[in-house]
């Protein structure tokens, strides 16, 4: 019997590989047992870790995004539309998919039984051919710059790279572990993890984590005689425990143990004390999951004891960054990570800084990383901007502290200095006197920004929004950001001139949409990414995370990411921002490795026609959230 | 003789064979099936046009079934040049039938699926009056009408008519191949794809 609409599939099918090496007759006889399925956006086609489906899909029309579920979040791998197919992996392995594949708009999708394609497979040379191919060289990958063909998804993209992907894939963990109560005696605690040859058991009460006791318990407070054997376990566990969310990377669970000094993590629902307990890491499964890692980095910036050693860590860093953008790991894994390595050198830094002042320090303190050292957004070597903030102290005192601080503060920022981190140009360093001060003078510092703004002080001060609090004492941290909490709300005159500072930059296109060059200088005829591209969708991420209160938030991806979240509304624009505001880090990233500077001023000419077109496509967000800023923020009364 | 059709003794087979797919317990259904269909009349009045051709395609669990397809190509009796525009295919009529056979045929292929189709109730009219002329009963399927669903997406509160056409705009469907019954049928089978997951049917 004839049927136009299956004739139109074959139709539609032949247009693109491997269908386009069949003949219409076994395209029709295909398309008459397929069918057609309608995805609404942010549907989900299939989930990574599901079973594989009995079917694979054609994007008829619409689009569909591949994305990597790790740390509790999403990564776009890949973007498929018209003609790609997606969930080949069933040929190929027979368990459960690796990525998620969820509608990015509105799609409908054509849905062929794998049962009944498989045959061609197998007669049809060039569909064979087609398969493997695609299939070795994972050439369907948005980040690889010189392949942009029309490929399989959902494959083996990763095969190759099993060792370096896997750092960054969740995981695996004891699930369901041995948990005992506050009031259990140690010794049966003892019993039962000799018996079920385990190192550690979860101490609970009302089914919530809140201490652990591990072998290391053991050793020190029962095998010492510390305690005696028929102690309860509240008095010797190790508490609180350092919760973890599911889905954490083998990366992530490494930074966590180094960070808190500790052996295991506990796996909780949401990833805090305050829910379920679902499972515990132990150090040895990190070593498990990988051999030769970044953690390494770490370990070693940990133990440095001059500027040195450290210049060896952050020079290896350079090249794992290299490595990791030529093996196209996320922009967005690989920032998280250097961040990590940064913030110990500084951490280290400043402990070494200590012990060569040869006495402790007077009054508690915070150390903060500032600017895009705060949103922890260096990828390569970038300038410095910190600043000290000391607890308050009896007036008389004042000066005694404070020249011990910036002494302090000027031995941490020349070693840094020394270890690759350029001096700040203008000065906005802890070593700087208007830049260390006390707990009170800074609250009174951030309240002139924020209460009497003018525009010379707005983008000096823009940078102190974004902190990073990487040494010290907690309470400091807190009590300065909930001043800026409370000092900031509805405070429209502050947010006009953040969001007017945010305009200012020069635009990226021409009227002709042709780039904008410098016209002039050292950099001319380059494009100016930083200072077109990158900073106005900083400064919009800025201005309105602080229009929410995200005080906390100060990465301009997760920024945008938690905004997304909050106004449904502008989700798309969000994301569109956060997605290009990646793709821009790389292509600065990139540059600054091929010309060994900071990778602000890309060479056009160098560029593929394809990378000028990913590179412009970056662009319209920006436009689209400045429209947003002046809307939003009545731009319209200043200036 | 046609009275004992109509007391139900002598009903011919087919027909027969319908009712019986409306016997079963609605609860044993687990897979609902809808027939989406479409088809081009001689003109819209559903007393004296007739209709030329249906074409219709099966959904069942959220999924255009491409082969669950049908397709018919109806003779004319009586030569009406008016209706000759509307058809935009002019059949040979060996690849015709009569619309006694394309009634059976239409029968057998939608079974007790739910009826889909855009302002479906000219459409259901022209049938159970091709159903009269053979001295049979209405249609005993349920239906849904794409239109009505579309209206309800929107908010409308009164009663309006929308075209295909426009729906499609709304939606962003593209509207491919909309000349043909068939066509038709699939283009409405997208719209309501559409439609059922925005309203959560």
């Amino acid at each position: 019997m004839k049927n136009p609409v299956a004739e139109n599939v074959a139709k539609f099918l032949k247009h693109f590989p491997p269908f386009s090496s069949m003949t219409f007759e076994e395209l029709f006889s295909i398309a008459n047992l397929s069918k057609i399925i309608y995805l609404e956006k942010n549907q989900i086609l299939f989930k990574g870790g599901e079973e594989t489906h009995e079917n694979f899909y054609v994007v008829k029309s619409g689009a569909v995004g591949l994305s990597l579920t790790s740390d509790a979040e999403e990564t776009l791998v890949d973007k498929c539309d018209e003609g790609d197919i997606l969930g080949l992996r069933p040929f190929f392995a027979k368990n459960h998919y690796l990525m998620t594949a969820k509608a990015r708009e509105d799609s409908i999708i054509c849905s062929v039984p794998i049962a009944v394609f498989e045959p061609y497979i197998t007669e049809n040379k060039e569909v064979l051919k087609f398969l493997l191919q695609s299939f070795a060289s994972h050439t369907r990958n948005p980040y690889d710059k010189e392949h942009s063909g029309k490929l399989i998804s959902e494959n083996m993209i990763f095969a190759e790279h099993t060792t370096d992907i896997q750092y960054f894939q969740p995981i695996k963990y004891t699930k369901n572990p041995v948990t005992a109560n506050l009031d259990d005696v140690v010794m049966y605690i003892a019993k039962t993890m000799s018996t079920s040859s385990i190192g550690s058991v979860i101490i609970q009460k009302d089914q919530l984590p809140i201490g652990i006791v591990t072998d290391r318990d053991l050793r020190s407070k029962i095998a010492t005689g510390l305690f005696p054997i028929t102690i309860t376990a509240d008095k010797i566990m190790t508490a609180p425990v350092i919760t973890v969310p599911e889905n954490i990377s083998v990366a992530e669970a490494q930074m966590l143990m180094l960070k808190y000094n500790v052996g295991h993590l506990c796996v909780t629902k949401d990833g805090t004390d305050k829910s379920q307990v679902t499972g515990i890491i132990s150090e040895h499964d990190v070593v498990a999951a990988q051999a030769n890692t970044p953690g390494m980095l770490l370990k070693q910036t940990r133990r440095a004891f001059d500027a040195k050693e450290l210049k060896v860590v952050r020079d290896r860093m350079t090249e794992l960054i290299q490595n990791s953008i030529d093996k196209n790991i996320p922009v967005s894994h690989i920032t998280n990570i250097v961040a990590e390595i940064n913030i110990a050198i500084t951490r280290r830094a400043i402990e070494l800084a200590i012990q060569e002042m040869g006495a402790p320090a007077p009054a508690r303190f915070v150390w903060l990383n500032i600017g895009s050292q705060g949103r922890k957004e260096q990828l390569l070597l970038t300038d410095q901007d910190n600043a000290l903030i000391f607890e308050d102290i009896d007036s008389n005192e004042y000066e005694t502290v404070k020249s011990y601080f910036l002494v302090l503060a000027d031995k941490v920022v020349r070693m840094l200095n020394n270890v690759g981190y350029e001096m700040s140009p203008d000065d906005v360093m802890a070593n700087n006197p208007k830049w260390c001060k006390s707990v009170t003078d800074w609250i009174k510092q951030y309240n002139i920004w924020i209460n009497s703004p003018e525009e010379k002080t707005v983008q000096l001060s823009t940078l102190f929004f974004d902190m990073d609090f990487l040494y010290g004492t907690p309470e400091i941290e807190q009590v300065i950001t909930d001043n800026i909490e409370k000092s900031i709300q509805q405070n429209k005159k502050f947010f006009a001139y953040l969001a007017a500072d945010a305009l200012k930059n020069p635009a990226p296109l021409g009227f002709f949409r042709q780039f904008l060059v410098e016209n002039d200088g050292e950099h001319k005829d380059t494009f100016d990414i930083k200072n077109r591209a990158l900073e106005p969708l900083g400064d919009a991420a800025r201005v309105l995370a602080l229009s929410h209160n995200l005080v906390d938030f100060t990465g301009t991806y997760q920024r945008f990411k938690k905004l997304a979240e909050l106004e449904p509304e502008n989700e798309e624009l969000y994301t569109n921002c956060a997605d290009a505001f990646n793709v821009l880090m790389r292509f600065r990233t990139e540059e600054g490795l091929i010309s060994n500077s900071d990778g602000r001023y890309l060479n056009l000419k160098e560029l593929s026609k394809s990378d000028r077109l990913k590179l412009k496509n970056c662009f319209q967000p920006i436009n689209e959230i400045h429209d947003l800023l002046k809307n939003r923020f009545s731009l319209t009364y200043i200036n | 003789m046609a009275l004992d059709w109509l007391i139900g003794t002598n009903l011919p087979q087919f027909w027969k064979n319908y009712l019986t797919h409306f016997e079963k317990d609605d609860n044993h259904e687990v897979h609902k099936r809808y027939v989406v269909f479409d088809m081009e009349t001689s003109g819209l009045n559903w007393k004296d046009d007739v209709i030329l051709s249906i074409g219709a395609i099966g959904i069942n669990d959220n999924a255009i079934e491409i082969g669950d397809f049908f397709e018919i190509f109806i003779k004319q009796e009586k030569f009406n040049s008016h209706s000759v525009a509307f058809s935009d295919v002019i059949k040979d009529d060996d690849e015709k039938f009569v619309e006694a056979e394309a009634i059976i045929q239409f029968l057998n292929f939608i079974k007790d699926a739910t009826l889909v189709s855009h302002n479906i109730n000219l459409d259901l009219e022209m049938i159970n009056q091709a159903l009269k002329r053979l001295e049979l009963g209405r249609l005993k399927n349920t239906f849904m009408d794409t239109n009505a669903l579309f209206q309800r997406w929107q908010h409308h509160v009164q009663d309006t008519q929308v075209s295909l056409d426009e729906v499609c705009d709304a939606l962003k469907i593209k509207k491919s191949d909309r000349l043909t019954a068939s066509g038709n049928a699939y283009t409405t089978a997208l719209v309501f794809l559409k439609l059922k997951s925005k309203l959560g049917i």
